[in-house]
Formats: C-alpha cells, structure tokens, sequence
C-alpha cells in the first residue's frame, strides 16, 4: 500500500510541477499564436525581410491606412503621425514619418506598442523599419522624427478595405533604469 | 508528534489521541479533518455572505447609501474569492475527507499527515485575504477574475498578500487532490472496481485531477503577476512587450475547469441522494461516468468564451462557441439520467432529497442561461451584466450549495449519530429555495435591461428589480443563519440515528454504526452487489 | 375566511402586477434596438429563450409527474430498470442535433458583425479611468477634433441630497453624435486599465484594452438618444463612466460636424489670446468640475490621504510653474493622471488660475494659455 501511494503521489506531483511549467509555457505559445493569427493585432517586433524584385505592388487594389497615436496615462508627451492616413497598394513600399516630443521636465524612456485593426490584416502588415523596434529615450524638451516603411502583403483578403494601426507609447523609464526588459525590447 | 501522528492510526485506539484544541491541531484522522474543513467552509460562508449583503445593502436603491465605490469594489471581489475558495471549495474537500474513505471501504485517508497540513494552512490564507480590507489603501478591489492592468500597475498595495493566499489556497487544494486521488485509486475496498465505484467517488476523482491541471496554473498566473508588480518582468505589461489579454487567457484556462471544480462534485452528491429518496438505483451511471469525463475534458477548451468581447478574430470566436454548445450535450444527459432515477421510483421527499430535486430545476435553469451565453453574437449584450451574474449565482448557489446543504443532512446522522429535526429541515429548504429566486431570478431581467455588474450604483429603470433582489437575499441569508440552528440542535439533541438511516441507501458508508466510529475498515470490508446503487 | 379573502386578494394584486410587468414586456426582455444587427441578436436571443423554455417544459413537466405518481405515499413499488442505450443514445443525439440548428443563425449574425469595411466616417473611443474620448476623423482619417465625455449626475443626486433625474448617472456633458444611415466604424482603445463600450440598443460591445486596437462598426436606423455604459470593471468609478450616443439625421449631422470643424479652429485660436482674470475662473471652474473634482471633490478638500486636498495646499499656493508642471505631468504611480495629454493650453490656464485662486486660496498671479505654451516648449 506504502509503496503504490509514494508511486501514485510522485506521479500526481510530476504532473503538478508539469501544469506549473506549461503555464509559463503559454506565454511563448501565446506569443507564436499571435504571430501566427495575428491574434490582438500584433505585427511582430522584427523587420521584415523582403525582395524588392519579387514584390510587386497590385495596383488594382488600394487600401485606406490610418495611423492611430496614444500615450499610455502618464505620458505628456507628444506623439503624432505626419498624415492621419494613406493609400497604398497592397506591395507597395510606403513610409510615414511619426513626430515625437518629450514635453516633460525630466528624461524619459518610451516604448511603443503597435496594434493593427482588424486583427486579421496584423499577418499581412509587414514593417521594415519602425521605431518600435526599438527604445526612444528623450531628454526634456527633445524632439525626433521616426519614420515608419511597411508594406502590405498582396495576400491580404479582398474584404479588408481599411487598416488602422494604432500605436501606444508608453513610459518605461522605471523599467528601463532597472534593466528588466526582455532582450527583444532592447536597442 | 511523531508518535502521536502514528498512534493515531493504532487500530487499539477507539478514539482521539488527544483531546482539547490538541486534537484538532494534530488530528489526521479523516473524520476530524472533513469535521474541520466543513466547520471551516461555513464560517467562510457566513463571512462571504456578510460581504454579499453589504453589496445588496447598497444597492437596495439607487444612489450611494452606505458604502463608497472603492470599498464596494473590495466587497464584489473578496465575496467572491471567499465564495469559492474559502467555501464552496473547501466544503467539497470536506464532503470528500469524511465520506471517500467511508465510501471505498478505506481505513483512512492515503497520505493522512498531509492532509492534516493541507487543511491547516487554509485559515492562514483566508486570515491574509480578510486582512487586506482593514490595510492602508485598502484590499483587493479588481474582482475575483483580478484583470491585468487593473490588478497589477493599479492594484493596491495588498495586492501582493492577496497574492500569497492565492498561493496557499492552491498548495492547500493541490495537497487535497493528490490525497484523494491516491485514496481512490489504491484504498478500494477489494471487489469495487472503478466501475462500480459510487458516483461522488468518481466525480471527486475527475474533479482532483482537473485541480491538478489548473490550481498549478492559477499559481503560475499569480506568480507572473508577482513578477510584474516587484521584479520589474512585463508579462501583462504592454509597455515591456507583455499583453494583458493574455493574463485573462491563462487566468480563464484556469478558470473555466475551475467553475466545473465547484460544480462536479455537487453532480456526485445529486447522483448519490437522488437514488436513494426514489428507492431506485441510478438511472445511467456508465453515460453518467462518460458526462462527467467529457465535461472535465470540455472544459479546457471553451475558455475563451469568458472573453468574447476582447476582439479575438472571428475564427477563434467561432470555435469557442461551438465547443461551449457542446459542454450542453453531456450535461443534459446527466438531467435526463436524473429524472429517469425518479421515474417509477418510490419516492419520498426528506430534506435532502427537496434540496436534490431544487439543484436539478434550478441548475438546470442555469445551464439554460449559460447555452444562451454561449452564442457569440447574444453574449455582447449579456457580458459583463447582470444576466451573468445571475447565470453563475443559479449554477453556483442552487447548484453548488444547495448540493453541499443537502449533503450535510443527508450524511450528517452518520457523522454524529443523530437525526435532524425533518420539519425544521422543510422549512429551512423552502425559505431558501424562495430566497434563492427573489434574490437571483430579477437579476436575469435587469441584466437583459442592460445592468452592468460590479456597479455600486444603477439608473432609475433597474431599482425594482434590484430592490427585490436585495429583500431575497436577506431573506437567503437568514435561512442560512437557521440551518446553522438546524445542525447545532440535531447534533446536540437530534434522535439517534439508525446505521441504514435512510430506508433506500446502499453504500459502505451505510454498513458502519451510526455514528461513524472513530476509526472504520481498519479491516478491509466485503464489497458485494447488493451495496450498488449509484 | 377572512384571511382567506385576503390571501385571495393579495394574489389578485399579484396576478395583475405580473400582467403589468409582462405587458411592458420591454423592461423584462433584452432591447430590440436600433439596428440590423441588434434586431438580429435580438431574435437570437428570443430564439434561444423559446428553445430553452421548451426543452425546460418537457423536463420538468415529467419530473414533476414523477414526483406526484411515483412517490411512496401513493404506494409506488420502485422499478428495476437503469439503463438504456437507446434512451442515452437519442438525449445525445436530439439535443446535438437542437444546437446544430442554434449555430447556424448564430454563426450568420456573428459573420455578419465582424464585416469592417465600407463605413463612411470613423471615430476613435478612448477610454480613461474615468471617462470617455472621442476624436472624429476626416476622409483622409485625419484627426479633426475630439472631446471628452464625462458623466453629468450631480453628486447631490448621486449622494440622495437632491431627487435624482430621468437620465441618472446615464447623462453626458458631451454627447457623441453619430449620422444615421451611415455606417460608421469605432476605434477602441484604452489609455490605462481595460474598460468596455457598450451601447445596448446598437447590440455592440467591445472590450477597451491599453496597447491594443479594437474595431467595431455601427450603422443606425433610428435617430434618437442611446445610452450604454462601461461594462468591464475598471477600478473606483467604474459605475459612473456612461455613453451617450446621438443618432442624428444626416443633414442635422453634417451642419453640427461643420459648426464643430469651425470651433477647432477657434480653439487653436484662443490659445494665443489674452483672458481676464473673471474669464479665466469661468473657464477653469467647467474645467476643474469636469477632469478634477471626482478626486480633488468641487470644494477643493479632496479624500485625504489618497486624494490630497487642494484648498490651501502647497502645490496650489506654491510657485505656479511647478503647480503647472504637476498638472501637465502628473505624479507617475498615483492616481493623478498627466493632464498635458488631455487638456489643451487654454484649458491648463485657466484650470490652474481657478485652483489657485478658489476655495480661499489667493496667490496675485495670473495665468494665460501661452504661459503654458512657453513653460512646455522651452528646449
């Protein structure tokens, strides 16, 4: 009896200790699910490799983008995108140059967090350059221009007339100074 | 201590160990810790509903009364989380102590030290939870479901001790599931196989595994959570590159097999009562055993339906409210396997059994309730109103507590040897079988008439219904306090019970005297057919 | 007998109260709403409830036949049966087949809802602890102007001093306004905690998450007032963050959108203007009712310790600029939000001059929009 318990509890405790891992391991799954499915909208945190020779814009398609800005609550900054909106065809190369402004008195770091609407088109919104790959630190008063290249994916699906991407910028100067941000987030 | 823990299984022994407060703190004896976890359990359940007749308190009329919005927002969530894990789920765990090792013919529980540790660390994480409210700054006030960022940046300072009861509250359920998993599986008495084993038996047994699966992951989400407010990491911190909805999406995989948790063993209670006030074996217990299975299997994919306004594609949408619909299926096979129990039964209607019969209809109602949840398009209206509120009251209070209620008068002369007083009993069933509805049946309508929940404050058009709502659950409440006055005289001066107590139970339980001797099975019983009955 | 008679009229009064209620049915049933797709969740809805309340009919009905033929009293002498593949296989089987059924309207509307594309005007909806904004964009989804919505329910009436209105605590200061008869598109998002939009008679809702952008579309029928609230809980006054929508007929809209264009502009305007120390108090107490007070409550004493108070406090009797810069910037990791992104430069000025010459305190300074223009422009 002794003997089949400690054999049926070292099981039961392997597989607790299993669940307590897969619950950590549903973040770099959720994380390859959003990548996938575009799930909440996410574009990825990666330029996008293409070929300029292999792409070739539809023409017989344009899509409406708008360009949505926020601070996170905290954040006087200001942030905002040269054009509210563009037209391009699906393959082609366009950049929008965002202006960002730090209005505060002390220095601060931001981060921003892109987010595409409707979540469907996140897979074919394809960004070679952006600023959210990256950290902005600002000193008080300062100013930069970041542009912004993506390029919609021709296999976008035909009912998707408009894409709104909205970026938030949040205040990460804590997070920062402590060096605790993931090496994805970094430079 | 060592000596006395293992005295204690001395079959010489015909009692205690020791006597006083010693005995419950050093007890690992089955039937004084299914005695503590129960007395346990109701405490919690008085303090839970003290919070809940706060809340119905101010929201007896509209306006701000009592309470400011801060301090309701403490009281929506801590009478929740006290709800579910101080009482309903410490209830079962106690049902499960006193009555498993009763039913499988076992001498005791399997790893009976740990069962007396994982007991007593719950009052600690529930002295820690009702602590925060008397904190600078407050409790916790993000509700039970503790949304990220709400939870996390803009959380109160308690939050992190909120955090470490979560933390004991699983350690606790987690230690009790393994002990009640290697109990049934390895204890049986020899001749019952799996397949003849009682109902409540089996679902415990599909209830402590699905612990096993989510209670770790419950731990997990909390711990990142934990991360997020001391380390600095950014799991639900969109700035750092983390995702909030991503917290409700590992917070509902734990959550949905969670609400099956409370609910699973109240299906084993129901199954064990119902055949015997209709002298009748139970209808199904193969597809009974099946629904129970694919329910605990179902129930760790339809998560996301707890979140269909987050804005998931619409693939996703779609898939989460078929495999909803489906959780229908199984569920009405236990209502119908229910009814065919009483079907040319010869029934007669004792405490339990009213309270048997009250969880069939009105857990049925809502089950109705969560099929209507269930389709995406209806639930943008319903979500996060009222209409929830009341799905999950009807689920949890007709249905997990009235399961619980109706298990303590129903094993409760085996306990203590003595009888309840049946008229009392009645009267104690019908005014909270009518507190129940006036409290939670307006709430369907002012949900439909577009009530928010978690609002300390309403418009005009919801006061009726509001204000009825709060007569009904005073009236619930005060039930409770008399079933209190119910036990309290049965146990004090009930008539003696007889070993069978009820004329159509079968079952080991039923072959040991009234009241259940201190130590049962120290010799393994002869299990034959004729003790089959659910 | 008589309290019989009683008993009897009593449940008289109760019958007809019941044909009251069931005859305003709408108070006990779930809107019909306003457009195609509420009416179709609507129908949903009703369908879904009749199938229940039918299948419910069947179960119970032979429950409670049961309970009255099969019971001991009447001498039942309890059968032998307790099993029946066949019986088990069709309660699989039918119920499958009922929800086959349900999904298939279910999944109409449902695709039906999710089909963006083709609206002719969008506007953003930000949330804020406690509060709604909302920006309108143009043809080319230029930002042309925004506002915030607050709810508009005196505190008295909130706190029972005086009779409460027809709209309690589902009252705006700003209205969203929206056209009818054209589809319009919703850009959710959220500056802080999860929050959610609701409008019950359009039969949309869709969550409010920070860092995340949700759409939503509507196109309404009717013109007419809507009010919804918050449905996600979202922290202190989470009852008290109301949507007002007002479907307005076309051409009513398209002159009320012009006059608004035109406002703007006069509001870039004013930022360069001189105000009088009375214009400014004016402006400033609107301004402080609105953003300030349900923390730092109307009469400046706030909710110590969590709310300071500000009649006689540092900040508001101390250096203006840094009165100022706290304003704009606020206190990161306290509930006092950085004002700088939700207030413009008149705004600021006069908000600031009210607090720091109301409720007693008498600083002999004056502040004006390019005050604040000047503080936060300086490199």
């Amino acid at each position: 009896m002794e003997k089949r318990n400690t054999k049926t509890v070292s099981k039961l405790v392997l597989m607790v200790v299993g669940m307590f891992c897969f619950a950590f391991a549903l973040v770099p799954l959720y994380d390859l699910l959003c990548d996938i499915t575009g799930l909440n909208g996410k574009t990825g945190d990666r330029a996008y490799k293409y070929d300029a020779a292999i792409l070739t814009p539809d023409k017989s398609r344009l899509i409406k983008v708008n360009f949505i800005t926020n601070t996170n609550a905290d954040m006087p900054w200001e942030f905002y995108s040269e054009k509210g909106g563009v037209r391009v065809h699906p393959g082609e190369l366009k950049e929008v140059v965002f202006h960002v402004k730090n209005t505060t008195s002390r220095t601060m770091v931001a981060q921003a967090v892109p987010s595409v609407s409707p979540s469907v088109a996140a897979q074919y919104f394809h960004k070679t350059e952006c600023f959210c790959f990256t950290q902005q630190q600002l000193k008080p008063g300062e100013e930069l221009d970041m542009p912004m290249r993506f390029i919609i994916g021709p296999e976008i699906p035909g009912n998707i007339e408009t894409v709104s991407l909205s970026y938030a910028l949040f205040d990460i100067t804590e997070l920062a100074a402590r060096g605790s941000l993931p090496s994805g987030q970094a430079g | 201590m060592n000596a006395v823990l293992e005295s204690s299984h001395d079959a010489h022994h015909h009692g205690p160990v020791n006597t006083g407060l010693k005995r419950w703190l050093f007890t690992t004896n089955h039937k004084d810790i299914g005695t503590l976890y129960l007395w346990f359990s109701f405490s919690m359940f008085l303090i839970g509903g003290v919070l809940a007749l706060i809340i119905r308190t101010e929201l007896f009329q509209p306006g701000l009364q009592f309470i400011e919005p801060e301090f309701f927002n403490q009281m929506t969530t801590n009478h929740g989380l006290i709800m579910v894990f101080g009482a309903i789920m410490p209830a079962f765990v106690g049902l499960a102590n006193w009555m498993v090792p009763l039913m499988v013919g076992a001498p005791d529980m399997a790893l009976p030290r740990m069962n007396n540790l994982s007991f007593w660390i719950l009052p600690f994480a529930f002295t820690m939870i009702i602590s925060t409210l008397f904190m600078p700054g407050g409790g916790p006030n993000f509700g039970w479901t503790f949304y990220a960022p709400l939870s996390t940046t803009y959380a109160p300072d308690s939050v992190t001790f909120f955090i470490f009861a979560v933390h004991i509250m699983g350690a606790s359920s987690i230690m009790g599931s393994i002990n009640i998993i290697a109990t049934i599986l390895n204890m049986r008495a020899p001749g019952m196989t799996l397949m003849k084993m009682p109902l409540f038996v089996w679902t415990w047994l599909i209830t402590a595994y699905l612990l096993l699966a989510v209670m770790p992951v419950l731990a997990g989400v909390v711990t990142m959570m934990l991360f997020d407010i001391h380390f600095g990491t950014s799991f639900f911190n969109a700035a750092g590159g983390g995702d909030p909805v991503m917290f409700q999406h590992i917070f509902w995989f734990f959550g949905h097999p969670e609400v099956y948790i409370m609910i699973l063993p109240a299906f084993g209670v129901v199954s064990q009562i119902i055949p015997t006030f209709a002298r009748k074996r139970l209808f199904g217990y193969d597809s009974m055993v099946y629904a129970t299975s694919s329910i605990a299997f179902l129930s760790f994919i339809v998560w996301a339906h707890h979140m269909f306004t987050v804005g998931m594609p619409l693939a996703g949408q779609l898939f989460f409210m078929y495999a909803t619909m489906i959780i229908a299926v199984p569920t009405g096979v236990k209502v119908f396997n229910w009814v065919s129990t009483m079907w040319q039964g010869s029934m007669t209607f004792e405490t339990p059994m009213l309270f048997s019969i009250a969880f069939v209809i009105l857990f049925t109602i809502g089950g109705f309730s969560g099929l209507m949840l269930a389709i995406t398009p209806a639930d943008y209206q319903y979500h996060d109103t009222y209409f929830v509120v009341a799905h999950f009251h009807y689920v949890l209070v007709p249905g997990a507590l009235f399961s619980i209620i109706a298990a303590v008068y129903y094993w409760l002369p085996k306990w203590c040897g003595r009888m309840y007083d049946e008229s009392l009993g009645k009267i104690h069933f019908w005014l909270s079988f009518i507190g129940v509805n006036v409290t939670f049946f307006p709430q369907h309508f002012s949900g439909l008439a577009g009530m928010p929940r978690r609002v300390p404050d309403y418009a005009m058009q919801f006061a009726d219904f509001n204000m009825i709502s709060s007569v009904g659950a005073f009236l619930f409440g005060f039930s409770q306090v008399f079933f209190l006055y119910v036990i309290i005289k049965a146990i004090k001066s009930g008539q003696p019970a007889s070993d069978r107590v009820w004329e159509g139970a079968h079952g080991l339980e039923w072959t040991i005297a009234s009241p259940a001797p201190y130590h049962t099975f120290t010799e393994p019983p002869v299990f034959d057919d004729s003790e089959v009955h659910s | 007998m008589l309290n019989k008679a009683q008993l009897f009229r009593n449940a008289a009064v109760c019958v007809s109260l019941a044909a009251t209620w069931s005859l305003g049915a709408d108070e006990l049933n779930m809107r019909t709403g306003v457009t195609d797709i509420s009416k179709a969740v609507y129908d949903l809805h009703m369908i879904m409830l009749w199938v229940c309340v039918i299948i419910g009919t069947v179960v119970f009905s032979a429950m409670f036949i049961s309970m009255l033929l099969h019971r001991k009293s009447r001498g039942a002498i309890p059968a032998t049966f307790h099993d029946s593949l066949k019986l088990e296989f069709a309660w699989t089987i039918i119920p499958m087949a009922i929800l086959i059924a349900l999904a298939i309207p279910a999944t109409g509307t449902l695709i039906e809802m999710y089909d963006t594309g083709g609206e002719e005007l969008s506007i953003e909806v930000r949330a804020y602890q406690w509060k709604w904004q909302y920006k309108y964009l143009d043809e080319d989804l230029n930002s042309t102007f925004s506002f915030f919505s607050n709810m508009s329910t005196p505190k008295d009436q909130i706190y029972n001093k005086e009779a409460k209105g027809e709209h309690y605590l589902l009252e705006v200061d700003n209205v969203l306004r929206i056209p009818t008869n054209r589809k319009v598109r919703f850009l959710i998002t959220s500056e802080d905690v999860i929050h959610a939009w609701w409008v019950p008679d359009f039969g949309i809702k869709r969550d409010a998450v920070p860092g995340m952008l949700n759409d939503l579309w509507t196109l309404v029928n009717e013109p007419g007032t809507y009010r919804g609230q918050c449905t996600e809980l979202c922290g202190k006054d989470h009852g008290f963050m109301p949507i007002v929508v007002e479907a307005m007929p076309e051409a009513d809209y398209d002159a009320w959108y012009l006059k608004q264009v035109a406002a703007e502009s006069a509001r870039i305007e004013a930022l360069s203007k001189t105000f009088s120390a009375d214009e400014l108090m004016l402006e400033g107490e609107k301004v402080y009712a609105s953003f300030c007070a349900s923390c730092h409550q109307l009469d400046g004493k706030g909710v110590p310790p969590v709310f300071p108070g500000l009649a006689g406090s540092s900040v508001a009797v101390g250096a203006r600029d840094e009165h100022l810069r706290l304003v704009y910037e606020g206190v990161p990791g306290t509930s006092m939000a950085a004002f700088g992104k939700q207030l413009d430069a008149a705004q600021l000025a006069a908000v600031v001059h009210y607090e720091r010459h109301a409720w007693g305190n008498n600083t002999d300074d004056i502040t004006q929009p390019r005050d604040v223009i000047n503080l936060f422009s300086a490199p």
